[in-house]
């Protein structure tokens, strides 16, 4: 196997031809505008918010329940544990039994952690 | 190495790195207008319609139609929206997706590059997709692009978090397997994963996790049951309610390759790859026959549950995934930690994994039951007075006369 750097390398390749390949159809639909066969005429009924045809109230950035906030702040908890669970798993046959209790003990403190959360209602969508 | 190997060219490695990409590239195109095609028809199959049939021989070419159809449709951007952040969400959806294609392996030699980490690399760059997602929702200026976009990020964080404990799960299957060879720490690379299973395909060993895996898939693609932030009948569409045109279609491309792209990682990882049944050393054609082989019949799968099950609701979703896939997928974590470090026997793994996943099916199974009882959710309703609708006089219509 490569080195990593080396690896990641390739990435820097990828990413280019990621962001060109999906430009070329809009390229290509820009091209069909100068060339008449793509129409634009926009008019103010056409280019207002759509909203199933009436009028939009209001500002339209509205508020939107609070527990989408909840979720993402337990999210991040969780994701950081998968994080540092991954060496553990990667690393298991090298893992001696105190490794294993320690991340044990780990999850067990954010497993507690899910356990409160679960017993607050922060998981209850209302 | 793709033209070393069969012409014994020798050529450095940034042009090798150049022609398996334009691989994938041509590959991830005709992929996803496949798939297109292929929605329709199923679909239209489990509907008792035909699909498209006019375009092309049985209407093959219908997914060329739409895409010119796109190319040349007038591009409307509403007035009040915020100009960068509508035109660069289709470019923040699709990049990440096409760049997770790097360590995803069609047979054994046959992957952009491998990575040490790919399964990592996957999801930390498969997350960024999400960006997307809500940039188009804001930058859109409109009310339901923001409610499902909101509603789109937080099905896709709350179910990322049960598959990626899976994915620890089988990541620990694996470097007890691989350490037996001397080498765990591939044991986070996509082909070394693939690479074990010539016996045994590691839907024997982690049936939770191949089912959790499913389900992860469907509500990160935001595929029926897990539909809500495309919901027509609530949210007209979702967060690409305000784009048309080519941009629009961007984000369908976005959704088709991402389906690909999980469906092959989720062959990769439960059923085997190219490995399984027949081993390293069939040749790369009978590789890649077995990687597309176990890729159509997921992805019949996929598109037949679009067709097959009711949409759910919101509430039911992250329930769903926090109260129940989560501590099942937590347990399997422990519970394969426990095992493997003891060095039990794959048989057991395989087992305990089974007994969670009967568990699970339990579980749920007495959920919904109990739920049909005394409702656990009651909707107090006024019960609706009866309206007497009067038909109109209408003057019947001489039937079958010419």
């Amino acid at each position: 196997m490569e080195n990593v750097l080396e690896q990641y390398a390739h990435l820097g390749i990828l990413l280019i031809f990621a962001a060109i390949f999906p430009s070329l159809p809009l390229i290509a639909s820009w091209a069909f505008f100068k060339f008449g066969l793509r129409p634009r005429m926009p008019n103010a009924v056409k280019s207002d918010t759509y909203e199933c045809g009436v009028e939009t109230e209001g500002p339209t950035w509205v508020q939107f329940n609070f527990r989408y906030y909840l979720v993402a702040l337990i999210f991040v908890l969780f994701d950081v544990e998968v994080i540092f669970l991954f060496p553990l798993a990667v690393a298991l046959d090298s893992v001696v039994v105190t490794g294993l209790v320690a991340a044990l003990i780990f999850i067990a403190v954010l497993f507690l952690g899910l356990v409160y959360e679960w017993r607050r209602q922060a998981l209850e969508w209302r | 190495m793709v033209l070393s190997e069969f012409a014994g060219v020798s050529m450095p490695d940034w042009i090798d790195a150049l022609l398996r990409i334009i691989f994938i590239v041509a590959l991830m195109t005709i992929m996803a207008f496949a798939l297109i095609y292929l929605e329709r028809k199923i679909l239209a199959r489990f509907q008792a319609r035909v699909g498209p049939t006019r375009t092309g021989p049985i209407g093959t070419l219908q997914s060329i139609a739409d895409a010119l159809k796109l190319v040349t449709k007038e591009d409307v951007r509403p007035i009040t929206a915020d100009r960068w952040a509508f035109e660069l969400a289709p470019y923040m959806a699709f990049v990440p997706v096409f760049l997770v294609f790097v360590p995803m392996p069609f047979t054994e030699t046959w992957f952009i590059r491998d990575l040490n980490l790919g399964l990592l690399f996957v999801f930390g760059v498969l997350g960024l997709n999400i960006v997307g997602v809500v940039m188009a929702a804001w930058g859109s200026d409109n009310k339901y692009a923001l409610l499902g976009g909101v509603r789109a990020a937080a099905q896709a964080i709350s179910y990322e978090i049960p598959m990626l404990l899976i994915i620890v799960a089988v990541v620990m299957v694996a470097a007890g397997r691989l350490a037996v060879d001397g080498d765990a720490s591939a044991a986070g690379s996509i082909n070394a994963i693939v690479g074990d299973q010539t016996t045994t395909p590691y839907i024997l060993l982690q049936p939770l996790g191949f089912f959790i895996f499913i389900i992860g898939m469907l509500a990160e693609l935001h595929r029926p049951p897990f539909d809500m932030p495309i919901a027509e009948s609530e949210v007209v569409g979702g967060y690409f309610v305000e784009y048309s045109g080519m941009r629009w279609g961007m984000f369908f491309l976005a959704e088709y390759t991402a389906l690909f792209l999980l469906v092959v990682l989720a062959s990769s990882l439960f059923l085997g790859g190219w490995n399984w049944p027949f081993g390293a050393d069939v040749g790369l054609g009978l590789q890649i026959v077995l990687t597309f082989v176990k890729t159509s019949v997921m992805i019949v799968l996929v598109i037949g549950s679009r067709a097959l099950f009711p949409r759910l609701r919101i509430d039911q979703l992250m329930s769903f995934s926090w109260k129940v896939l989560l501590p099942f997928s937590i347990v399997q974590v422990i519970a394969n930690g426990i095992i493997l470090a003891y060095g039990g026997p794959d048989w057991v793994v395989g087992l305990v994994s089974f007994g969670l996943l009967v568990a699970l099916g339990g579980l749920v199974y007495y959920i919904m039951s109990r739920k049909q009882g005394e409702g656990a959710r009651t909707v107090q309703t006024t019960p609706a007075t009866p309206r007497v609708i009067t038909a109109p006089e209408v003057t019947p219509v001489e039937a079958g006369g010419d």
